[in-house]
């Protein structure tokens, strides 16, 4: 059946690269971007007597969110603020890859929202929390719709403000220290983007990415262009929290209150980084031999890296976190094979499934690394603890949570009929069919170590012996636990993404084409 | 030339941020890397006796609605200060952030040596 299944995966991926299918939707864009921005500084305006109807209100924006992020799947279209001309205006851009960033923000921020409805109970200012949630996912989804490199950046500084403000919500010892190591680190990343930024500028006279795109393709790479290039995978790469840049990661996401974690570390770190970085790599300077290579090796160094140093951690989130960096690194592999294929002028059939399978597993990602963060915040919750040598037991106490964070595991180890599965297994058979065996040998066994960091958090976490102080526990109810299963629910029935031919050719197909075509995205949003 | 002091300015911010112990120092060198960016940006902007790029009368051809040819010529280029303007609005909103953070670890721990403050290791 698995054959079968994946040569009709390669059949439609070779389809879609065929196919331009127009379906356009411009004037409903800046809603992503307005709508979280207004409730932003709306939200607070209630205060305390209205905290309530401030939360009621927020879940009702992520969930609008998410129903414009449904519906705009299959769409393109291009809006210019004020009617400006792309040259100097801000344009921004709806297409396949960035209605499937889309989509996957507001599934993981309505989910997150949904949570911390309970979860924030703990934590006094309230408003402040909403409001600095609304800001990033403001940033994140403007980031991902912007046309053009400076406005790219502005969204990435309000998504990485955001953030920092909110890593360090709890404003205790921990939660300062690592805010502030986030923000020293996130902030030379943000310079380095801007001071690459400039460097396009000088050169090509352009902000906007397609005229950037068309200006690079007619003059070729100088040595200017090649250092901006440079300094954008270093930056974006610590946004990533790529491996030589990872430093603040296994801090920051940990000491955020939980459904910041999974905001973090389910699409944060992929929006500001993954994104950003494939977007600048494929759609304008066009993907070389060299940059194939190159996230290539970044991909493999997280994988590694992130995995052997999960497996020593005894602190719940912070073992989550360094998995975070592992599972980032399949993500970047993925799309760098796909590169590399592209760049060697191999079949393009198998450049579009390495590709598939790093977005696919990007999505994944997102879904399970969340689900595992509220899991960690539902037992963290009930236990008063993230350290697991003090846990053990909670099977009985807390039997949903158990039954979320066991699906989230299989899901992130990759047991067959969970999502986690079919994105790596379609990684593998591209690794394979580009005769690098040995990068499908390092799948494999990464994969075997992402099954022993999670038996641990099995082991430790939810059987053995209950502790003589957490006998008197209770499993949360309510929001936190709609959260959980919804999430649940998706870890498992992702795997239809790839398996229907309807859903993956509406939304991984386009996403993958965008990434497949190169330097023709330019041509799409300047007409001759 | 004028490029080559800017990027040296630039790493001397990205050398104090990175191994200075003292946070405010920290936050300095990184102040130090955004003022080098913004100097940048302004400089690729630059034209040597330029003028301001705003039509007035005197650019208009006379008789004509047509600017005079030379305008584009000795305009400078408005985008880069467009943007140096939003860099710096952006720059001052983290370090008031970056700032606020560093002096509720002061609160905390009673010192800004980021050596004693070590919480988190792993």
């Amino acid at each position: 059946m698995i054959p079968h299944q994946l040569s009709l995966i390669m059949e439609s991926v070779f389809l879609a690269v065929g196919s331009t299918e127009k379906n356009s939707i411009g004037a409903g864009l800046p809603a992503f971007v307005a709508i979280p921005l207004v409730s932003a500084f709306v939200l607070p305006i209630f205060g305390k007597s209205g905290r309530r109807s401030a939360m009621f209100l927020a879940n009702l924006v992520t969930l609008a969110l998410l129903v414009l992020a449904i519906a705009c799947i299959g769409k393109s279209g291009v809006y210019e603020v004020g009617n400006w001309t792309i040259a100097v205006g801000i344009l921004l851009v709806l297409d396949g890859l960035s209605s499937l960033m889309l989509l996957v923000i507001s599934v993981v921020s309505a989910a997150a929202m949904l949570f911390s409805t309970r979860y924030m109970e703990q934590y006094t200012a309230k408003s402040k929390y909403l409001s600095l949630f609304m800001l990033m996912v403001a940033g994140m989804n403007g980031l991902v719709i912007s046309g053009d490199i400076f406005n790219m950046f502005v969204f990435l500084e309000i998504a990485s403000l955001a953030s920092y403000a909110l890593v360090g919500f709890g404003c205790e010892h921990e939660e300062l220290e690592a805010s502030f190591k986030y923000m020293v680190l996130g902030s030379i990343g943000s310079s380095l983007i801007l001071f690459a930024i400039v460097f396009v500028y000088g050169n090509t006279g352009f902000l906007n990415m397609a005229m950037v795109s068309q200006a690079i393709q007619r003059k070729g790479l100088n040595p200017g262009l090649s250092f901006a290039l440079a300094l954008f995978v270093a930056g974006f790469g610590l946004k990533a929290a790529l491996v030589p840049f990872h430093a603040w990661l296994p801090d920051a996401h940990p000491a955020a209150p939980a459904p910041i974690s999974a905001m973090l570390s389910g699409i944060l770190i992929k929006t500001l980084g993954v994104y950003a970085l494939t977007r600048v790599v494929f759609n304008v300077f066009g993907i070389s031999l060299a940059l194939g290579w190159l996230l290539i090796a970044l991909g493999i160094l997280s994988m590694v890296a992130g995995a052997f140093l999960a497996i020593g951690q005894w602190d719940f989130k912070r073992l989550l976190a360094y998995s975070s960096i592992s599972q980032v690194g399949y993500v970047v592999l993925g799309i760098g094979l796909g590169g590399l294929i592209l760049a060697r002028g191999g079949n393009p059939a198998w450049a579009s499934l390495a590709i598939l399978g790093g977005l696919f597993h990007l999505a994944n990602h997102a879904v399970y690394k969340a689900l595992l963060f509220l899991t960690s915040g539902s037992v963290q919750m009930s236990t008063g603890t993230r350290q697991m040598k003090q846990m053990g037991g909670l099977a009985q106490k807390l039997p949903v949570t158990r039954a979320a964070c066991t699906i989230a595991s299989a899901s992130i180890v990759g047991i067959p009929p969970f999502s986690g599965f079919w994105s790596k297994l379609i990684l593998v058979v591209a690794a394979i069919q580009a005769h690098l065996y040995w990068i499908a040998a390092v799948i494999i066994f990464i994969s075997l170590c992402t099954l022993i960091m999670y038996l641990k958090v099995q082991r430790y976490v939810f059987l053995g012996e209950l502790p003589e102080s957490l006998k008197h526990i209770q499993e949360n109810r309510g929001t936190m636990l709609i959260a959980m299963v919804a999430l649940a629910c998706l870890c498992v029935l992702m795997g239809l993404l790839v398996i229907v031919p309807d859903l993956r050719a509406n939304i991984l197909e386009p996403a993958v084409k965008v990434l497949t075509d190169g330097l023709a995205y330019s041509a799409n949003i300047i007409k001759p | 030339m004028p490029y080559a002091l800017c990027f040296l300015l630039f790493m001397i911010g990205l050398y104090c941020a990175v191994v200075k112990k003292n946070m405010v120092k920290i936050i300095i060198g990184l102040a130090i890397m955004e003022y080098a960016v913004n100097l940048f940006l302004i400089m690729v902007g630059f034209r040597s006796g330029g003028t301001a790029p705003i039509v007035d009368k005197t650019y208009i051809e006379s008789g004509t609605q047509r600017v005079v040819a030379n305008f584009i010529d000795t305009a400078v280029d408005p985008i880069p200060q467009a943007l140096v303007l939003t860099a710096i609005v952006i720059a001052l909103g983290s370090l008031a952030l970056i700032i606020s953070v560093c002096i509720r670890l002061y609160e905390k721990y009673g010192t800004f040596d980021i050596t004693e403050i070590r919480r988190l290791r792993g």
